[in-house]
């Protein structure tokens, strides 16, 4: 209660300074599914309720292939938004360097500076020639081994707790007709081998790769490990056996259909929703159960400068948003319902499911920048097509792969 | 001296003609301004955007066409990616099957239906309907019957048919012919309508001829309708073949370029790169290389078409 006297004092300092008449903030987002949509409502209400001003909500289909063009095309076009999520990550880089974005310098101070943030390397896309143009609001990480406990039950052995045990009983499953390794067909199997190259290779490793950009880490040893258990999991994969969504692939674990499965911590939403409990019904393993570091990107929001002669009240509201985004409260209400990491750890998340837990656990000992964080869109597409291509086409060698992956290494920029 | 001789006389020629300017702006004036908007539209949209498309196809733009010149770097990229090279080969193999197909396919009916049938408005509703259908609806539509779990497989086997295969989609090898049956569905019924139209355009006479000879009817079809119907084959031509370059949303409908890379198309490549890749100068050497294959087919048929004189049907 005390607590909310506190917030309640800082939302009325807010409205102080903002103008006296409502107005409307368009927020661009792709946050459609219903856990996504739930979570997004939550900064909405607080806006509104702290401000007085309108949140209208333009939720874009198709995530980053589908609404990233529509939201970039806007603000190029010259008919930008009131503020808008994208990935944290280098695919607004440009649009920062061409001046299309609002400097939020003078509002970060005004707020005493972004120490809380509890990895400064969120806010190394955010940064251009000093100044901060967008807020990173959570934290994302791919690097999640889910394990359904229902198939496990049917072959009579325990949940592996690493990602050497998963393997091995990949024959007993089999055996048993279950999925090994449920995938969704598209992008989720890019996001498959940065985990292997965390959890197999090692944070040097992902260093070396993905912020240093080095093609001899790539043709070295560690790396083809990585390779090789990409090889490994192509073996357990059929095209026929591959389901059209990522939710699809949290059913059959729910199910008991499928074992395991790599794919980001917003799987973790879908499994609730499907009504499935941690630790009962899956179970969730960072870093496959061998690394101690995550890799991680998430969301950020950008506020586009707004064109001459827009209302002044409008121009506030966008910081009004900002300051709410990133607020003690803002980041709670969001984020447990998002089932991303907050920003902040000052906060109380005792409500947070146990992988989130676990995940918080290891924050302390610093992100990793995954390929989402730190490669250009272009490099990221590359590594998509060569993903998609490697798991449906045998004929292309491990070698053929640590080659491939290494000359778009070589050209990434 | 012969050359300047020429040379004179095509000065002479066209100073001593003192309206030559004028005739060719205001001869014909108000059709020439009626045309002003459309010939704007061509040379502003049409050529001035390709121009753009090539020019910025030879930088090294990113997500906004900012880049520098780099010369032939991206074209090198292009035809090293083996997505690109994938695209480019199934784009030929459902393109020759698909205007060969839906030619001879809709020549067929047209002739079924030109046999004074009954019902043939409500045939011909039938055989149309499916091109008033968006290529998405379509591909949606042909991902749920050829979806090897959901639907004909699926369904039949549940029947009792334990061993019937059915599985294209899923197919890397066969995926291109679940394309093309699509494909087929939707445009030969269009085909169609325009065969039975140049059909229609025979005179009479000709067949009255035909049967004195005592030419039989499939004869008198292949030998005599048929090369007579010239205008109506190219007109075809040309939309199934445009149909077939800007191959895109039945391919996004039905299989999103699965499985692996083996449905991947040309203008898909293209898309992916200049939007979610955010790489303009990629994007736009697919483009162009697209364009020129276009020309590469259309610059001698035209030739043929509009420059030797005299052979026009």
């Amino acid at each position: 209660m005390k607590k909310f006297a506190v917030v309640a004092a800082m939302a009325t300092a807010f409205l102080g300074s903002t103008s006296a008449y409502a107005v409307d903030l368009e927020v661009t987002h792709w946050w459609t599914s219903a856990g996504e949509a739930a979570a997004i409502a939550e900064f909405a209400k607080l806006f509104e309720e702290q401000t007085g001003n309108t949140w209208v909500d333009s939720a874009l289909a198709g995530s980053g292939t589908g609404a990233n063009p529509v939201i970039i095309s806007r603000i190029i076009g010259g008919d930008p938004m009131g503020a808008t999520q994208m990935n944290t990550g280098r695919d607004a880089e440009e649009l920062i360097q061409a001046g299309l974005m609002r400097d939020l310098t003078p509002i970060v101070e005004e707020m005493g500076g972004l120490d809380f943030y509890v990895d400064q390397s969120l806010l190394e896309p955010c940064t251009y020639e000093g100044k901060i143009y967008c807020l990173p609001i959570n934290i994302h990480s791919w690097d999640w081994l889910w394990l359904s406990t229902a198939a496990y039950e049917k072959i009579g052995q325990p949940v592996p707790t690493t990602w050497d045990e998963y393997v091995a009983s990949w024959p007993a499953l089999q055996e048993a007709d279950i999925l090994p390794f449920g995938l969704a067909t598209g992008w989720p199997i890019s996001g498959v081998p940065g985990v292997l190259m965390s959890g197999i290779g090692g944070s040097d490793l992902v260093l070396a790769i993905n912020r240093d950009k080095s093609a001899d880490a790539v043709r070295g040893p560690e790396f083809r490990k990585v390779a090789e258990a990409m090889d490994a999991l192509r073996q357990v994969i059929s095209p026929e056996m591959m389901v059209p969504s990522f939710g699809d692939v949290g059913n059959q674990l729910l199910a008991g259909e499928a074992a395991g499965n790599i794919h980001g911590d917003w799987l973790a939403g879908d499994l609730q929703i499907a009504g499935g409990v941690p630790g009962e019904d899956y179970e969730c393993l960072p870093a496959l159960g061998l690394g101690d570091q995550l890799t991680g990107g998430g969301d950020s929001f950008y506020f586009p400068v707004l064109p001459e002669g827009t209302d002044p009240a409008v121009i506030q509201a966008q910081a009004d948003l900002a300051k709410i985004l990133i607020s003690p409260e803002g980041q709670l209400n969001f984020n447990l319902v998002k089932g991303s990491m907050p920003i902040r750890t000052d906060i109380d998340l005792s409500g947070a499911n146990p992988c989130m837990q676990k995940a918080i656990g290891m924050l302390g000992n610093g992100l990793l920048p995954s390929g989402d964080f730190a490669l250009s869109s272009d490099t990221q597409q590359q590594f998509q097509d060569l993903n998609i291509e490697f798991l449906d086409d045998d004929s292309i060698t491990v070698d053929d792969y640590i080659e491939r992956y290494a000359t778009i290494i070589e050209q990434a920029d | 001296m012969a050359e300047t001789a020429v040379r004179m006389e095509a000065g002479e020629r066209t100073t001593t003609r003192p309206g030559f300017l004028s005739r060719i702006f205001l001869h014909n004036l108000p059709a020439k301004i009626a045309a002003l908007p459309m010939v704007l539209t061509v040379l502003v949209v049409f050529v001035g955007c390709t121009i753009w498309t090539i020019y910025y196809s030879f930088t090294n733009s990113k997500l906004l066409p900012t880049g520098k010149f780099v010369g032939f770097d991206q074209y090198e990229r292009l035809f090293a990616t083996s997505r690109w090279n994938v695209s480019v080969w199934n784009l030929v193999a459902y393109g020759s099957m698909s205007l060969v197909f839906t030619l001879v396919i809709g020549f067929i009916l047209a002739v079924l239906i030109d046999q004074k049938i009954r019902f043939e408005s409500a045939f011909r509703t039938i055989m149309l309907y499916p091109f008033a259908l968006s290529f998405i609806v379509t591909g949606l539509v042909w991902q749920w019957i050829m979806n090897p779990t959901l639907g004909l497989q699926g369904t039949l086997r549940n029947l009792g048919w334990e061993n019937f295969t059915f599985d294209w989609i899923a197919n890397p090898r066969m995926v291109l012919f679940a394309l093309l049956i699509a494909g087929l569905w939707h445009g030969t019924g269009f085909c169609m309508v325009l065969m039975l139209a140049g059909l229609r355009g025979v005179d009479e006479e000709v067949w009255k001829a035909a049967r004195v000879d005592g030419i039989p009817t499939w004869r008198t079809y292949v030998s005599i309708v048929l090369p007579m119907m010239r205008g109506v084959l190219i007109t075809a031509i040309v939309i199934i073949g445009s149909g077939i370059v800007r191959l895109y949303d039945l391919v996004v409908a039905l299989t999103n370029g699965g499985p692996g890379i083996s449905s991947e198309v040309p203008a898909k490549y293209v898309f992916n790169y200049m939007f979610s890749g955010g790489n303009i100068g990629q994007g736009l050497a697919g483009a162009t290389m697209m364009l020129l294959t276009v020309l590469i087919i259309m610059i001698p048929w035209a030739y043929l078409e509009f420059g030797g004189k005299g052979r026009r049907a």
